[in-house]
């Protein structure tokens, strides 16, 4: 072995070593899409599923009668400067069946302000199991100086969770929302959501 | 070490004998080194200066809590030039001490002290290398230390929310560290974690490649000593752990400036990302600070007891197994996020599986005592305090393992006691060992042996009345993270600090004793600790020639993993 060698097998451990921590650096940054993939296949952390109308229809032609009371939930950020409530409390749903539920939020300032809602359920184990067909979450809303909607959430939950031991003492589940001030505030866009919704 | 390499002599007999011991300048000596000895000492005197910092910054949080009330963050608030003295002032300089304490002591005193400063000096002379691979690199990794030290020092004094400093935690989590603390002195502090984590991937570089490339002919990786095999798992849970720090502090600075939404929710991002990051992070993190611990207490349990350490290749694969094992359990330390049931029970039983390659050291460790001809020098019994008071953190450890328990005990005082035990008693323990196993024969001086053992009965002392009642506190559900705390909580925590003055009177011990051996220490031998001591650092002069083993020793076939130095006996 010669010295010559010795620095060779050196530079290779070293960039060896330089590309695992440069992986590990990847992989770090690869966390933020894997982790929210993972949460909204596996409903990680209470993360609600959305569906379409033929997922719906399948769910509801496997509805047993069984009951879930669903409690609403709603909050505002701190900078959100909105009144922002459930318009029922509670709603009593059979399983897979869909339910329509609304929401009041009336904009208190002088300025349009441009919002979206944040979600999740309790307890979380139902987060796999709660499906939105329609949600005023899905997309950015706007309201203009002292405005105010209705906006409606279209949602079931699926019959599976009735098979699931993580569930079996679940009566009641919480479904929540948070309005946030949007951070990419384009009214145009988020104005063209709302004629859409109404 | 009976026989020299053949390929080697040539090369060696062309310079002059005394070249080994040619010492440049100064400035060019110590402020552009490229000697693993020299960077070792530089590490060492930095991680002392830090832990000066960190641990005085402790004792102004143990004055604070000695009673009810606030009664001395106002000061501090005054002292570091800040203005006003509100409530709110005062709580964010709790939070600003606290941070600092956390991110000094893991990054700029453990960490220098055990990989930079120790791992430097004794990686090459045990596996009988002339330096580390690649010197220069070594001496950038220590300035970027010391940078990223100094850029956590500046954030102490530039606004950062309600006062000056970042009052961040060291978990540094979101929201608080992005949208709830604007101002520079988050930038700062996390720019200290990229610097100080940037010098940590090339020190670790450079312990693999060096340990991996560098060995003695005949050093097999089994023939190893267990410190070096403790260096090279450290230097790899370095490796693949702090890029995903480095990953996690950079979204969080690009949340803080530029509008991204990592971890904000208003755009979409998750904050409980960050723990999982971090934690990813995090957990291998306090192995990293253990770890080499671990092997210099195999160090000196072997030699004082006159004994090769009890299981030797166990105890080698069970420092592995903690590293994997670390890198799969860090939601332990985030029970409390909402994970399912079924999370925490997976987390829970991987953590408690890491209980068993730790049983393997502590018994291997008294397996190598028993029977053994023990003689309670300084190092000894420095270890086998790390040895008992280790084995009390980690059995608290288990018990906050358990998700459920957990809920309880999250976030309060016991959690606290818990990891001062595994780090301020486990860590610390381990580096007082390793300094009085050492210090001789880093500066070729004696230090005082009555002074040592003073220091490790008042330390022991001192600390063991800090940390104990916190179990007590915690489990009466004291919430840490706080400068008051109720009047039931008053007994436990003016104990605790007079705990404190112990362990600082301890250092001062510490202090006296490194001034009498560097002033009027008798000079110390090649092997001082007798025929126990037997890896390579011992066949060399104390303090050992400016360049070493440029004639490579060789590990001969009748050498085991623990003794690379006798020579063959006799085969009569």
């Amino acid at each position: 072995m010669t010295t010559a060698t010795l620095e060779d097998r050196n530079r290779r451990t070293m960039l060896f070593a330089f590309g695992a921590a440069l992986a590990m650096l990847g992989l770090g940054y690869a966390a933020v899409p894997l982790y929210d993939l993972f949460c909204r296949v596996t409903g990680f952390g209470g993360t609600t599923q959305v569906a379409s109308e033929a997922e719906a229809d399948a769910a509801a032609s496997r509805a047993t009668g069984a009951t879930y009371s669903i409690r609403f939930d709603a909050n505002t950020a701190r900078d959100m400067p909105w009144t922002f409530e459930p318009l029922q409390v509670t709603d009593t749903i059979a399983v897979g069946e869909r339910d329509m539920a609304f929401y009041m939020a009336r904009n208190d300032t002088n300025e349009p302000i441009t919002g979206t809602a944040t979600f999740n359920v309790e307890p979380k184990s139902a987060g796999r199991y709660f499906a939105k067909v329609q949600c005023f979450c899905f997309v950015e809303q706007t309201l203009q100086p002292g405005e105010e909607i209705r906006m409606p959430v279209l949602y079931y939950v699926d019959p599976a969770a009735l098979d699931d031991p993580l569930m079996q003492d679940v009566e009641q589940i919480t479904l929540s929302y948070t309005f946030h001030r949007g951070l990419a505030q384009d009214a145009d866009e988020a104005a063209a959501n709302n004629e859409e919704l109404r | 070490m009976a026989t020299t390499a053949d390929g080697f002599q040539a090369h060696t007999e062309d310079h002059a004998h005394d070249h080994a011991d040619h010492k440049p300048g100064f400035f060019a000596r110590w402020f552009m080194s490229t000697n693993h000895k020299d960077i070792g000492t530089l590490y060492l005197i930095f991680a002392i200066i830090a832990g000066i910092i960190g641990g005085a910054i402790s004792g102004l949080m143990r004055w604070e809590l000695a009673a009810p009330g606030l009664q001395v963050m106002g000061q501090v608030v005054s002292a570091l030039g800040g203005d006003g003295t509100s409530f709110d002032q005062q709580g964010h300089m709790w939070n600003v001490l606290i941070t600092a304490h956390g991110l000094i002591m893991v990054f700029f005193m453990v960490m220098p002290a055990m990989i930079g400063g120790f791992g430097n000096w004794f990686v090459p002379l045990m596996i009988g290398a002339p330096d580390m691979a690649f010197p220069r690199m070594n001496n950038v990794s220590f300035w970027l230390t010391v940078a990223g030290f100094f850029s956590l020092l500046f954030s102490l004094f530039v606004p950062g929310g309600v006062g000056n400093g970042a009052g961040i935690g060291w978990t540094a989590y979101a929201p608080l560290s992005t949208t709830a603390s604007p101002g520079p002195a988050v930038d700062f502090a996390i720019f200290s974690l990229h610097l100080a984590g940037a010098g940590s991937i090339l020190g670790a570089t450079n312990f693999i490649t060096t340990i991996f490339n560098m060995r003695a002919p005949g050093m097999t990786l089994h023939k190893m000593p267990l410190f070096v095999w403790s260096v090279l798992v450290t230097a790899f849970l370095l490796l693949l752990a702090l890029p995903v720090l480095a990953a996690a502090i950079t979204m969080l600075l690009t949340d803080r400036n530029f509008g991204t939404t990592f971890f904000t929710a208003a755009g979409g991002g998750d904050p409980v990302l960050y723990q999982h990051l971090f934690w990813f992070f995090g957990h291998p993190e306090v192995y990293i600070m253990i770890l080499p611990g671990f092997g210099m207490v195999s160090q000196i349990v072997a030699t004082f007891s006159r004994k090769p350490v009890f299981g030797y290749l166990g105890m080698a694969y069970a420092m592995v197994a903690i590293g994997v094992v670390g890198f799969i359990v860090w939601a332990h330390h985030m029970y409390t996020v909402g994970l399912s049931v079924n999370t925490k029970m997976y987390f829970t039983a991987a953590t408690m599986v890491i209980a068993v390659p730790t049983g393997i050291k502590i018994f291997s460790w008294i397996a190598t005592m028993w029977g053994g001809s023990i003689e309670f020098k300084s190092p000894m019994v420095w270890a086998m305090g790390f040895i008992f008071l280790f084995t009390v953190g980690g059995v608290t450890g288990v018990v906050l393992a358990n998700g459920g328990i957990d809920d309880n005990l999250h976030d309060t005082y016991y959690v606290v006691a818990h990891f001062h035990y595994v780090l301020s008693m486990g860590a610390v323990f381990s580096i007082f060992a390793g300094f009085y196993y050492w210090f001789p024969k880093m500066s070729g001086r004696w230090h005082s042996e009555f002074l040592s053992h003073l220091h490790f009965w008042t330390f022991f002392v001192g600390v063991n009345v800090i940390f104990f009642p916190m179990h007590f506190l915690g489990l009466q559900g004291m919430a840490r993270r706080y400068p008051d705390f109720t009047a039931a909580y008053s007994y436990w925590n003016e104990i605790a600090s007079y705990g404190y003055l112990i362990m600082a009177g301890s250092m001062i011990i510490f202090f006296v004793n490194i001034g009498y051996a560097l002033l009027a220490g008798r000079r110390a031998e090649d092997n001082y600790w007798g025929e126990g001591a037997t890896t390579l650092e011992w066949s060399l002069s104390s303090p050992p020639p400016f360049h070493q083993f440029e004639t490579l020793p060789v590990i001969e076939d009748h050498h085991s993993a623990d003794d690379h130095i006798s020579a063959k006996p006799a085969t009569a």
